[in-house]
């Protein structure tokens, strides 16, 4: 039997933090079969979304993880979680806000620590803006004014392949309408594909991000750059990109996890806002990171305003406690604090370090995932999950904070149930 | 053999590993973690080509990347994205979750880039697929 | 059938009714205020009790992007002030930016039913949506940001009106707004270029329009769409010494186009913009210049945005402002820049009694609350928590109604403020009648809230029941005891069901969201928005499609129809 096309426009990519709401997919059945406008993640998120798809709940029996039904699942995590003197509930960035608030919720019931993927990526970023702040904006102002546009510590074609088409140097804006208008800068330890379309590529030393940033407010405030160097850069090239920073009439700063990942982790960040701060008495300059998941921006303001933190937010106590190093998912792990898991959205086997990921599989640990996933392979009881933005809508937030509805633009497949519905029935379950 | 917990120095070559997102990890997650895919764009060690010929290693060839936290085979590759000296680039994934510092000094956020490490050819050296190192890790 | 209530024997103040302290009852029935209800109903015995409509706070920001990034900015507000979950109410956290549970709770122990936010950048407002839906109790709405929008700044220039008016109309559908808000017109545009604009015909960059015109071409737009509020404007200039002339200018630039009595304009946060002198050295009171034109001019309504002394965070769409702010202060500093529409910033401050120009700023709330003499005209806000956290009203009721209060507060302030002000020579006391107007019987009419702010039959049965009899308790003397008494309300009742005891919530709701639908003619309306599909991609980082919110997405959507003119 032939399935019609149908052609959906306008749907949100769930990939990045991008969220491209311009998409064209068609689909026949349950098949994709076109995309336009993706770039090739999305697309290879689109026409793969039916690949290694969980069938069923399964439950971890004689060490095998084995078919169940949806009531014994919920069963199990229930009883797993109603057990547990110290749940950590984790992951939440590849889910939508509607589910995220039920997480929220569940997390006060069973008095466990909720924390999001934020702690592994711009969590760094998060503990310099409490200290400083953040000079930012919505993308769109980028495309219309920025004439300076730098990438610092990210490579934007590999993991956000349509930000500097949709939004920064290749993008059309209303004051400036090509890429001759604007100048990209690229700072980095590699000389990445990004930075080879740079107009100015400052190659910093390995783990020196912190003192390049140093020596670039120095020059900036107007002062002198007492070594020939600093991280590897002339300090003519540095004062060079003060220079052209200041002369800027809208300059932006995107940076990545080069700069929350090394040594120095929030204080580089911490720099990076402060330099974007001090070139505001000299002209227009803003900083934006580069958020990797489609929803983790969404995650940070959910849990912010449900329990007024982004992030590593311990409810435990029965009200919302917040420090991280102490509340985050790491070192949580590391101590062994934690007596079981709940995983969702995510897939933190794949990336935390080995340490953590042995206690992780040492505890019980339930996980809500679409597809089969390493933490899934360590997991006790798993749930089949739909897709968001694909079988299942929900809002999203694109990493300048502009919300967005996903669509559902196919049934899910295998009638998998939604992250909204398995946490509802769960938390029904654990109130009694 | 020894398990990968075991960080030791194998007489390796020195080097300073930097993790981070690829195209072809991106592209490759989305079409499924336990494929042979996802390991062939995942469990990969960059270099650029002047290393590449000073350690006399060949892309496609294993080969063992070590640091104090753990010790891991991946495939070599040329880099496209020109490293320096003496530093080679590993996508995210579960190998590069071997081989990096956990320690979060107080932020919450582990020590993933800029690492101490050494790597050396293994090319008699089998390639975990992600059951494999996962179980090795996790005991299951 | 939902249950019936009567309040008894309460003293009741509902000023819309001409109700003034009389001794009644109200009877409740299916969450509506009734004549009469069956003998069956339940008693909230209130002898010896104020009772009044429930709070209407016409401004206050608690939902939406800057609020949440203001969240976030500061955990260190929230680190001492938190509260745990009971069997009946989620946990949270305060002080000046409480989470979203805690706020709803903390206004429902206060006797407040319905909040509105007053500051939504339209491309941002499902975020707003999202924090009003996760409010508890009391009854919402917000107000869409206007004034910086490149689609009305190019309609007006242009003196296209009429498309201007389906243009508004059609983003606050899109939004599910109420109102149309102004902050700093012309300014924050200006400020997407990092400048500043000062005066009331200062060009905005690129646009060849001046805030004036912006202010009056949607003062025009709005009556042409009837909407319920009239324009809800932050002024330009907001914060620099002097800048009362500029609130007198920009209410003084709408007269002409009053009609009858009926306001054309609202300025919010007078206090803010309500300073006389030159410098920061010689910062005066510009209330009695303020409240002289508004005792002569009925086309103006005010609210204070009062400070209290205190820790609190400053937010506003003001992008400008809030840079200016940081860099007087040295506080940390947000700003966030939406494209084609608007601004905004966040910024700590601490208000000290030591402080010169903070004492100055306190007098003024006070003095411009004091000399202007109809009380329908004032609306009590303190621009939570600009000035201070919403949790301050019984404070600020206290200043108002006990020149003793103030003489306490007077004593204590900078000596050099205190001779600056006019308020040590004003005796004037609010009455109880007088405090229900400009906390809820006048909010409610600026709003057009036909059903909130009086207990009349058809009212909602929103109700705040205060633990304080106005025959024995002289309000003057005893200001601690209303205080007390409000800070808790013995009973807080919301659409008919008692959701406070005694400063306990006992039972969790979720309220409405208002949202005005205002409708043009049909083919003006298509022409419209068929210029909107072509030029919304040049603009917008958005599709049209996903910008606009569908009734659904709200969880208790209340729609207001209004028929435009046009």
């Amino acid at each position: 039997m032939r399935c019609l096309a149908e052609t959906f426009s306008n749907v949100v990519c769930t990939v990045c933090g991008c969220c491209c709401d311009n998409i064209e997919v068609t689909v026949e059945g349950r098949k994709v079969v076109k995309v336009k406008n993706g770039c090739a993640i999305s697309m290879s998120k689109f026409m793969n979304y039916g690949e290694e798809r969980i069938p069923t709940p399964l439950i971890r029996r004689k060490g095998e993880l084995a078919e169940a039904s949806y009531e014994e699942a919920l069963r199990e995590a229930a009883s797993i979680l109603k057990k547990a003197k110290y749940p950590l509930l984790y992951g939440w960035s590849l889910t939508s806000c509607e589910a995220i608030e039920v997480g929220v919720e569940l997390t006060e019931a069973v008095g466990g620590v909720m924390d999001n993927t934020t702690t592994t990526c711009h969590g760094p970023t998060v503990l310099g803006e409490h200290d400083i702040g953040v000079s930012t904006c919505t993308l769109g102002e980028v495309r219309h004014r920025a004439d300076l546009v730098v990438y610092w510590g990210c490579n934007p074609l590999h993991a956000h392949p349509n930000h500097m088409k949709r939004y920064t140097v290749l993008s059309k804006g209303r004051f400036r309408a090509s890429r001759k208008d604007r100048k990209l800068v690229v700072v980095d330890v590699r000389r990445t594909d990004t930075a080879k379309v740079a107009d100015f590529f400052l190659q910093v030393s390995t783990n020196e991000d912190y003192e390049l940033l140093s020596a670039l407010r120095v020059a900036v405030r107007g002062d002198e750059i007492e070594q020939d160097s600093v991280a590897g850069v002339p300090a003519e090239k540095i004062e060079e990109l003060a220079e052209i920073m200041i002369n800027c009439e809208f300059g932006i700063l995107f940076f990545g996890l080069g700069l929350t990942m090394t040594p120095g982790k929030s204080r580089n960040i911490d720099l990076a806002l402060s330099l974007v701060r001090d070139l505001n008495s000299k002209t227009k300059f803003l900083i934006m990171p580069m958020r990797g998941h489609f929803n983790v921006t969404g995650v940070n303001h959910v849990s912010a305003w449900e329990t007024g933190y982004p992030y590593a937010v311990d409810l435990s106590r029965g009200y919302p406690r917040y420090n991280p190093g102490d509340t985050t998912a790491i070192d949580i792990l590391l101590r062994g604090e934690c007596d079981a898991a709940l995983v969702a959205a995510s897939d933190p086997v794949a990336s935390f370090p080995a340490k953590a990921c042995r206690h992780l599989a040492e505890i019980p640990l339930i996980t809500i995932d679409p597809h089969y996933s390493a933490t899934t392979l360590v997991s006790d009881v798993v749930f089949p999950s739909a897709l968001t933005g694909i079988e299942t809508c929900g809002t999203v937030y694109r990493m300048d904070g502009v919300v967005l509805e996903s669509k559902k633009i196919v049934e899910p497949l295998g009638g998998v149930r939604s992250d909204v519905e398995i946490l509802k029935d769960m938390l029904k379950l654990i109130r009694g | 053999m020894k398990t990968v917990w075991e960080g030791y120095s194998m007489g390796g070559i020195k080097v300073k590993l930097l993790t981070g997102r690829s195209l072809d990890q991106g592209k490759s997650k989305e079409r499924g973690k336990l494929s042979e895919d996802y390991v062939k764009c995942v469990a990969v060690c960059e270099f650029n080509k002047e290393d590449l010929e000073a350690f006399k290693i060949s892309p496609g060839q294993n080969v063992r990347v070590s640091t104090d936290f753990g010790s891991v085979v991946v495939r070599a590759a040329a880099s496209t994205q020109q490293l320096p000296k003496a530093t080679v680039f590993m996508p995210y994934g579960p190998w590069t979750g071997i081989v990096v510092n956990p320690e979060t000094h107080g932020t919450g956020m582990p020590s993933l880039k800029g690492l101490e490490a050494e790597v050396s050819a293994a090319p008699s050296e089998k390639i975990l697929s992600l059951k494999e190192l996962v179980k090795q890790f996790a005991g299951r | 059938m939902r249950e019936e209530l009567i309040v008894r024997n309460g003293f009741v103040f509902d000023p819309l009714n001409g109700i003034d302290g009389e001794k009644m009852d109200v009877f409740i029935k299916d969450g509506k205020i009734v004549d009469k209800v069956g003998s069956k109903a339940s008693v909230v015995e209130s002898s010896g009790m104020i009772v009044m409509p429930g709070g209407v706070d016409i401004h206050s920001h608690i939902a939406g992007s800057k609020v949440n990034s203001g969240r976030v900015l500061r955990p260190e507000d929230h680190e001492k002030d938190y509260e745990v979950k009971t069997q009946i109410t989620r946990s949270g956290v305060g002080h000046s930016i409480p989470s979203t549970y805690t706020a709803g709770y903390r206004y429902a122990r206060m006797g407040y039913t319905t909040v509105f936010e007053p500051a939504v950048p339209p491309l941002k407002a499902r975020h707003t949506h999202e924090e009003l839906d996760a409010t508890p109790i009391v009854d919402k709405a917000c107000f869409p940001l206007l004034g910086n929008n490149w689609l009305v700044m190019e309609y007006l220039r242009d003196g296209k009106i009429e498309e201007c008016a389906a243009y508004v109309a059609w983003v606050m559908n899109a939004t599910k707004g109420y109102a149309v808000k102004i902050v700093d017109p012309g300014g924050v545009e200006a400020w997407g270029w990092g400048q500043h604009l000062r005066r009331l015909d200062d060009r905005v960059p690129h646009f060849e329009i001046t805030p004036r015109e912006i202010v009056r071409g949607l003062c025009k737009v709005n009556r042409l769409l009837r909407m319920p509020h009239t324009i809800h404007v932050h002024t330009n200039n907001l914060g620099f010494p002097g800048n009362y002339e500029t609130t007198i200018e920009t209410m003084d630039c709408v007269r002409d186009l009053a009609s009858g009595d009926r306001p054309t304009i609202h300025i919010t946060h007078v206090q803010f913009t309500g300073f006389a002198g030159t410098s920061w050295l010689n910062l005066g009171s510009g209330a009695p210049e303020i409240s002289n034109y508004v005792n002569k001019h009925s086309h103006v309504t005010i609210d204070l945005g009062q400070i209290a002394f205190g820790d609190t965070t400053t937010m506003t769409a003001d992008g400008p402002f809030q840079y200016l702010l940081h860099k007087l202060s040295g506080n940390k500093w947000i700003n966030a820049d939406v494209e084609a529409e608007t601004g905004a910033g966040v910024v700590p401050f601490h208000y000290k009694k030591s402080n010169y120009v903070n004492a100055v700023q306190w007098g003024i709330g006070l003095e411009l609350a004091l000399l202007t003499k109809n009380p329908w005209q004032v609306c009590l806000t303190t621009d939570h928590p600009n000035g201070a956290p919403f949790t301050e009203y019984p404070r600020v009721i206290s200043w108002l109604m006990s020149s003793k209060a103030r003489a306490r507060v007077l004593a204590k302030i900078n000596k050099n403020a205190r001779r600056r002000l006019h308020l040590p020579g004003i005796d004037r006391e609010y009455t109880f009648n007088e405090i229900a107007v400009v906390t809820r019987a006048g909010t409610a009419k600026a709003l057009n809230l036909k059903e909130k702010g009086h207990l009349g039959v058809g009212a909602d049965a929103d109700i705040a029941v205060f633990n304080l009899n106005p025959k024995e308790v002289d309000p003057s003397k005893n200001y601690r005891a209303v205080r007390k008494a409000l800070k808790k309300s013995a009973y807080t009742i919301k659409d008919g069901r008692i959701i406070s005891r005694n400063g306990e919530i006992v039972e969790s709701s979720m309220g409405k969201t208002y949202w005005v639908n205002a409708k043009t003619s049909e083919d003006l309306m298509e022409s419209v928005t068929s210029q909107l599909r072509e030029k919304f991609e040049d603009y917008y980082t958005v599709q049209m499609e996903n910008y606009i919110i569908g009734e659904s997405f709200l969880k208790a959507p209340s729609r207001i129809e209004v028929s435009s003119e046009v």
